[in-house]
């Protein structure tokens, strides 16, 4: 393992060179360029937006700001995620002519996937920021939180990817499997709604992995308080597990690749 | 260091045929099948194939080792192995040094980005840093000739463009072992020799290639060594001029007689003076012995002959009706017999002979082995091209530029 990590490192410029390639044709042959980053988080902060007017309308509390804001702070990384692992499905399957004829770690397909929509993620995110203050939402020590939260996002989305990715190659049937989960996925993920609604019972959404690190984003942002921090490592776990077994797994099958695509 | 640049002891490589689940959905219910069924149904043995049985070679630094084989015969395997894209079943192999391959050069282009963009992209994805590509930037444009449109989106190339600007890339990489295949066969007649000219300077550089072609004239020209696959074994590995007469002589013979043919070829064969022979020299004598037999009546046949080079193209025919010989009639059963002399004034390379019997007043064809025999033109340094012409230089002289100088 140690050694397959140090030649990924080794190919470091080619994932930004892969990455780069993602990125720069994407923006390129789409006319709106840099909205479609926007794009789609922008809908789901509406939709969620509107699913919270309902929410307050049949329980009769106004809607207030703080939960507008909480619904944003989520739904951005939510898009991120969902882009990610759609992204990374197509990575190897996509870029057949170089599994198949050129030699380097493979990883560095999912990888790059998961980096190119992190781009997109960091163009949302100033987006994001502008509406924050745009609304009045302070900030606080617990912005420090943010980093952290996120780093842990991109771990458990390459993890994931690194997966999906490789089972996508091997069974052609896993990319539908994959959309029907992030299209039913956001029914459960504390994204339009939140843990707390749910009472004690809120407990069992947070075995989402997903969940905590949406739950805690919101917490440190729009209601300035310390994310759960139990809950958190049990994400962290998850991601970290995620990656090693990911990593492992993809580092078992590559060699099977180039004679299976 | 050692003197071995890469090799390969004793490389096996299985593939599995036919049934294969791509899909979950054919998975599990084969899996669930699997275990309620008893195990009297393994047939996995007789669904496995060897690709690859037994390979060992090694090439030293600085050599280039030609390897031929007809389709199916396992080259692509062996260089998929070498470049680590696959794993061998069994087998262990050594590779000392950057190993870099000439497979499909233009495989790691997006049509979207500019030429200069790719260039990066596909040095990067070949295995070079962004400094190295950086240093030689200026020489791979030159190499490609297509400096104008370097800032162009290479989905508007020609192909022959495309193909250039691929090579260009892959030849700087300055690896320790180069595997180059089949990748002459982009580009026009121009661009290939300025391929093989790069790769005869990169082995000059002290690089180790193992150059894959059934281009034989290529292999030749590159390669002191030639190795010879057939259904994934080592038949030969020795000199490359010893190895393409083995090649060559393996060649398929002649179709079984089919039974709608009225007349048939039954034998065709080449020989100089002392016997049959595929190996020529420039400019000597070759006798073709041709035998046809007639299953029913016919009139007024006559027996062609032709070359053909490497691209399929016509480069000299003749027939006993054109050489002044009657047309010949054969009763059933009857056969009959001719032999040309033929003086191979061909350059180097490799030309297949084609044999047919023809009658001319209908311009109907009776039967056609083709191609029949593939003989091989031993080179003469002194010519290129497809004939040989038998130059001789008989002056020469270098004028000094004129001192005059212009009155406006």
């Amino acid at each position: 393992m140690n050694a397959e990590l140090q030649e990924l490192y080794r190919y470091r410029e080619l994932l930004y060179m892969i990455t780069y390639r993602d990125i720069k044709v994407r923006y390129k042959q789409s006319v709106m360029g840099f909205f479609w980053a926007i794009l789609m988080p922008i809908l789901i902060v509406v939709s969620g937006i509107v699913v919270r007017y309902a929410y307050s309308m049949v329980a009769h509390t106004p809607l207030r700001t703080g939960d507008i804001a909480s619904v944003a702070i989520k739904s951005v990384p939510w898009a991120f995620i969902v882009s990610s692992i759609r992204f990374t499905c197509f990575s190897l399957t996509g870029n057949r002519d170089l599994v198949v004829k050129i030699y380097f770690p493979k990883e560095i397909f999912p990888m790059a996937a998961v980096l190119a929509c992190l781009f997109d993620f960091c163009v949302a995110f100033v987006a994001l920021v502008i509406f924050l203050a745009i609304i009045k939402i302070g900030v606080s020590i617990y912005l420090l939180w943010v980093p952290v939260l996120l780093a842990t996002m991109v771990l458990f989305c390459v993890g994931i990817g690194l997966i999906v990715s490789a089972a996508s190659l091997f069974f052609r049937d896993v990319k539908y499997i994959v959309e029907v989960f992030l299209t039913f996925g956001i029914f459960f993920t504390p994204v339009f709604y939140d843990i707390s609604m749910f009472g004690d019972r809120g407990k069992w959404l947070l075995l989402n992995p997903v969940a905590p690190l949406l739950d805690g984003l919101s917490k440190c942002i729009a209601h300035h308080e310390a994310p759960d921090v139990h809950w958190y490592l049990y994400s962290l776990t998850f991601s970290l597990a995620a990656f090693l077994g990911g990593f492992f797994l993809f580092k078992h099958l590559e060699p099977a690749f180039a004679e299976s695509i | 260091m050692s003197d071995v640049a890469l090799r390969m002891e004793h490389i096996y490589k299985k593939f599995r045929k036919g049934e294969v689940y791509n899909s979950l959905r054919d998975l599990i219910p084969a899996v669930t099948g699997k275990m309620f069924r008893s195990q009297e149904l393994d047939t996995g043995d007789r669904r496995e194939f060897w690709a690859l049985q037994d390979i060992s070679f090694e090439v030293k630094r600085g050599e280039a080792l030609g390897i031929i084989g007809r389709n199916g015969a396992g080259k692509s395997t062996a260089l998929k192995i070498l470049s680590r894209i696959m794993r061998p079943t069994k087998g262990c192999m050594v590779v000392n040094g950057r190993l870099s391959a000439l497979i499909e050069v233009t495989a790691g282009f997006h049509p979207d980005l500019t030429g200069m963009e790719n260039i990066f992209l596909h040095g990067t994805i070949l295995g070079m840093t962004k400094r190295e590509i950086q240093s030689k930037l200026d020489q791979i444009i030159a190499f490609s000739g297509i400096e104008e449109f370097i800032d162009t989106p290479v989905k508007r190339y020609s192909s022959g463009m495309y193909a250039r600007l691929g090579f260009s890339v892959a030849a700087h990489i300055d690896p320790e072992v180069l595997v180059v295949d089949e990748v002459l066969s982009v580009g026009d007649f121009v661009f290939q020799q300025r391929c093989l000219d790069r790769i005869r300077s990169i082995i000059q550089g002290g690089t180790s290639v193992l150059f894959v072609s059934h281009n034989l004239k290529s292999v030749t020209e590159i390669c002191q060594r030639t190795m010879m696959l057939e259904h994934g074994k080592v038949v030969a590995i020795d000199n490359s001029d010893v190895v393409i007469r083995k090649y060559l002589s393996a060649a398929p013979t002649l179709n079984t007689p089919g039974e709608s043919k009225a007349v048939y070829i039954t034998k065709v064969s080449v020989r100089d003076r002392n016997g049959e022979q595929s190996t020529f020299e420039s400019g000597q004598r070759a006798w073709v012995d041709v035998e046809v037999t007639a299953r029913e009546a016919v009139d007024k046949l006559a027996v062609v002959i032709w070359f053909t080079d490497e691209m399929q193209y016509t480069i000299f025919h003749t027939s006993t009706e054109r050489l002044g010989f009657a047309p010949f009639s054969l009763q059933p059963g009857g056969s009959y017999r001719c032999t040309f002399e033929l003086g191979l004034n061909m350059a180097h390379g490799t030309f297949h002979l084609v044999t047919e019997i023809y009658r001319y007043d209908i311009q109907k064809s009776y039967d056609r082995s083709d191609p029949v025999t593939s003989i091989f033109i031993g080179s003469t340094t002194a010519v290129g091209g497809a004939v040989n012409c038998f130059p001789r230089l008989v002056d020469s002289e270098t004028v000094a530029p004129s001192t005059q100088s212009c009155q406006v």
